[in-house]
């Protein structure tokens, strides 16, 4: 068992320590060059197992994509590391890099953005077998494109369409298939049925279920929507303000929350069902959250917390076991846990 | 005259596009009670918003032929002229849209533009309308109003500009509040904020609220009856629970199932697959003859589903409001 993530070392396909993801930011009118720091990514520590959906859920601005962005070395980590099937991935370049571009795909939100409206399905489907040299010969591309457009749910036939002619939905199939082209390992799926309506959406989380199963791949998806994470994970992370505030089983998470953000995070989240809303008590949390460049000292969800006290201005939470087997939260209900801030002389928290 | 806030009559909207004719909204009719919420639900292109626009004079009347009656407090929406809807617009009826970054004009402070609604429709001096912006800023909840009101909308925050949209609609204390996606673009925690704050005002000022959406789950709270549309038609209709708990219609029930549910997601340790509806909706240039959901329908029967538009009638005989479908097989899907 790894102390820090509460995982068995073995499983692990994605292991993340320490990772940060900062970017520089410009002052305002005269402090121009009195530049801060965006902390998008701060100090996440995580593992994916061999063979789960791990379900990232956070508000927008808590940087789930940019952790999903890093894994993939899509965004350069300022900081920590990520280490990929026993590849460094925060170093690898040349044949490794190509390689690891083959083994880790992703599924981008916005169909209608990411597919090039210039290019055939076909011709979009089959570019990662040319570029890793997958399949040599035009009619073994081919013929590859039909499988994996079948594989998708699509009839092989609507390979020579551009994708104005097809649905959100569709579009999304096509991005599916090329993300699988490679026959990759691990998919990191940013957000991935955001735009699509009801209907489509079901219909897409099927299909990312059915090819988990039968193609044994590793899924990381990000999503705010918790209901369709809470279907489709196996274990669910949740991220506020560039740290993970608590990770776990999913219904360990999705039914008994440990961390109080958690819990605001999954009251908040309408069910269609109006004898279960009118009974429900909706924590309302105060304000808005804070920017990720004025990150709070301490524990980073203190200013919203209904619960704050002492300890949480003075130290800085560590995930820690609370609830269920394999259930973490970085909370001080469950024990003062975590490094202390360090302050100047006059008491001012000192820039870490 | 019946105590309405609003009642809507066979309202039908036609465009004019390059593929010809599209029949955006056929034929749909509803009241509003002061007081209550009314969830117009669909999917995209169900004509959900395009209803309402329609009610306001929002659509440009080169493309657009709107019919039927729309009263608003005994005025017909449809007939009035362009000066009077203006009056109208406001006082009689305020909109939030979902994206707040673009219904706010990005060049003027948030001051300004409250001020500006608030003068459009009341002989107030400059000064008297800045306390009442502040005012209202206050109550949807924004800290600080006094500064807020000379912030630039790309200062706020999404939910904060909503806030400030939402002041803008109730600034002139209308009848009729309609709510378009206004809270889709916005996380869960802070749509929960807006819902708690419109309804609050509703309960203060009796406001009847249109509240259209694709989120059941926002339904299921905040509406007291709820309206499903599909392509153009309304397909069900009725009270929150008739319609989310006992769904008379095929394309509500397909919905329903579709839905991922937070609250029970595994049936014996196993989550089962979600259902779906297959296919697409019709295009409203070529809608079917016959009932509007029969190409994508689970249950559909016989020639009649095909060729016979299926009625809006009341199912059931239970007491209280009437819960209405239009299909030709309300009985329980196989």
């Amino acid at each position: 068992m790894n102390a820090v993530t509460a995982v068995d070392a073995s499983d692990v396909l994605v292991s993340v320590r320490g990772l940060e993801v900062h970017f520089p930011v410009r002052g305002e009118g005269i402090r121009k060059k009195g530049a801060g720091v965006l902390r998008a990514v701060d100090g996440v520590d995580l593992d994916i197992l061999r063979g789960e959906t791990l379900g990232l859920v956070g508000e927008s601005g808590c940087g789930k994509s940019t952790l999903g962005n890093a894994v993939l070395r899509l965004i350069p980590p300022t900081g920590g590391s990520i280490d990929f099937a026993g590849t460094d991935v925060t170093s690898v370049g040349g044949k490794g890099l190509r390689e690891l571009r083959r083994r880790a795909g992703m599924v981008f939100q916005d169909p209608f953005a990411s597919l090039d409206p210039r290019r055939t399905v076909a011709q979009t489907v089959s570019e990662p077998l040319e570029v890793h040299g997958l399949r040599s010969g035009k009619r073994e591309r081919a013929a590859r494109v039909g499988e994996l457009l079948e594989l998708v749910g699509l009839d092989p036939a609507v390979a020579g369409r551009y994708p104005h002619e097809f649905s959100g939905g569709q579009r999304q199939r096509v991005g599916i298939a090329r993300a699988l082209a490679g026959e990759p390992d691990f998919l990191v799926c940013d957000e991935a049925i955001a735009s699509l309506d009801v209907s489509v959406q079901a219909q897409v989380l099927n299909l990312l279920r059915r090819l988990q199963k039968q193609l044994g791949l590793t899924l990381l998806f990000i999503s705010h929507d918790l209901s369709a994470v809470r279907h489709i994970s196996d274990r669910i992370a949740v991220m506020y303000l560039g740290r993970i505030v608590e990770i776990g089983p999913a219904s360990a998470v999705g039914s008994d929350p440990q961390m109080p953000y958690t819990q605001a995070l999954l009251s908040a989240v309408p069910v269609p069902h109006p004898a279960l809303e009118r009974q429900r008590q909706r924590v309302v949390l105060r304000g808005d959250v804070p920017s990720p460049a004025a990150v709070p000292s301490g524990c980073r969800f203190r200013t919203r917390c209904p619960y704050v006290f002492e300890p949480c201005d003075d130290v800085d939470p560590a995930l820690q076991p609370a609830g269920a087997p394999g259930q973490l939260a970085a909370c001080h209900l469950h024990g003062v846990v975590g490094t202390p801030v360090e302050r100047t002389p006059e008491g001012v928290p000192a820039e870490p | 005259m019946s105590g309405q806030v609003l009642e809507v009559e066979d309202l039908r909207v036609r465009l004019r596009t390059p593929r010809g004719p599209a029949d955006v909204v056929n034929g749909l009719s509803y009241t509003v009670g002061p007081g209550e919420t009314v969830a117009v639900v669909g999917e995209s292109g169900s004509g959900k918003s395009v209803s309402v626009l329609a009610l306001l004079g929002l659509l440009p009347a080169r493309v657009a032929t709107v019919t039927g009656r729309a009263v608003l407090q005994g005025e017909d929406l449809l007939t009035m002229k362009p000066e009077r809807l203006r009056q109208v617009r406001g006082p009689g009826a305020g909109m939030v849209f979902q994206d707040p970054m673009t219904s706010l004009n990005p060049v003027l402070t948030v001051g300004r533009q409250l001020v500006e609604g608030i003068r459009a429709h009341g002989d107030v001096s400059k000064a008297a309308a800045r306390r009442r912006a502040a005012d209202l800023l206050g109550e949807v909840g924004l800290p600080d109003p006094e500064r807020a009101l000379d912030r630039y909308p790309h200062e706020l925050s999404g939910g904060m500009r909503q806030r400030v949209v939402i002041a803008i609609a109730l600034s002139n204390s209308p009848a009729l509040l309609i709510a378009d996606e206004a809270t889709t673009a916005l996380d869960v925690t802070v749509q929960a904020q807006i819902i708690d704050l419109i309804e609050g005002l509703q309960a203060d000022r009796g406001t009847g609220v249109i509240w259209i959406t694709h989120d059941l789950g926002v339904v299921a709270g905040i509406a007291d009856r709820v309206l499903v549309m599909y392509g153009g038609r309304c397909v069900e209709d009725g009270t929150v629970d008739d319609v989310l708990e006992r769904p008379a219609h095929p394309y509500t029930r397909g919905l329903l199932g579709a839905l991922p549910d937070l609250a029970q997601p595994a049936v014996d340790g196993v989550v089962p697959d979600l259902a779906t509806v297959p296919g697409t909706p019709p295009a409203p240039t070529d809608l079917p003859e016959g009932c509007v959901f029969w190409p994508r329908c689970p249950v559909r029967g016989d020639a009649r589903c095909e060729h016979e538009q299926p009625p809006l009638v009341q199912i059931g005989s239970g007491p209280g409001l009437p819960h209405r479908a239009a299909t030709w097989c309300t009985e329980e899907a196989p």
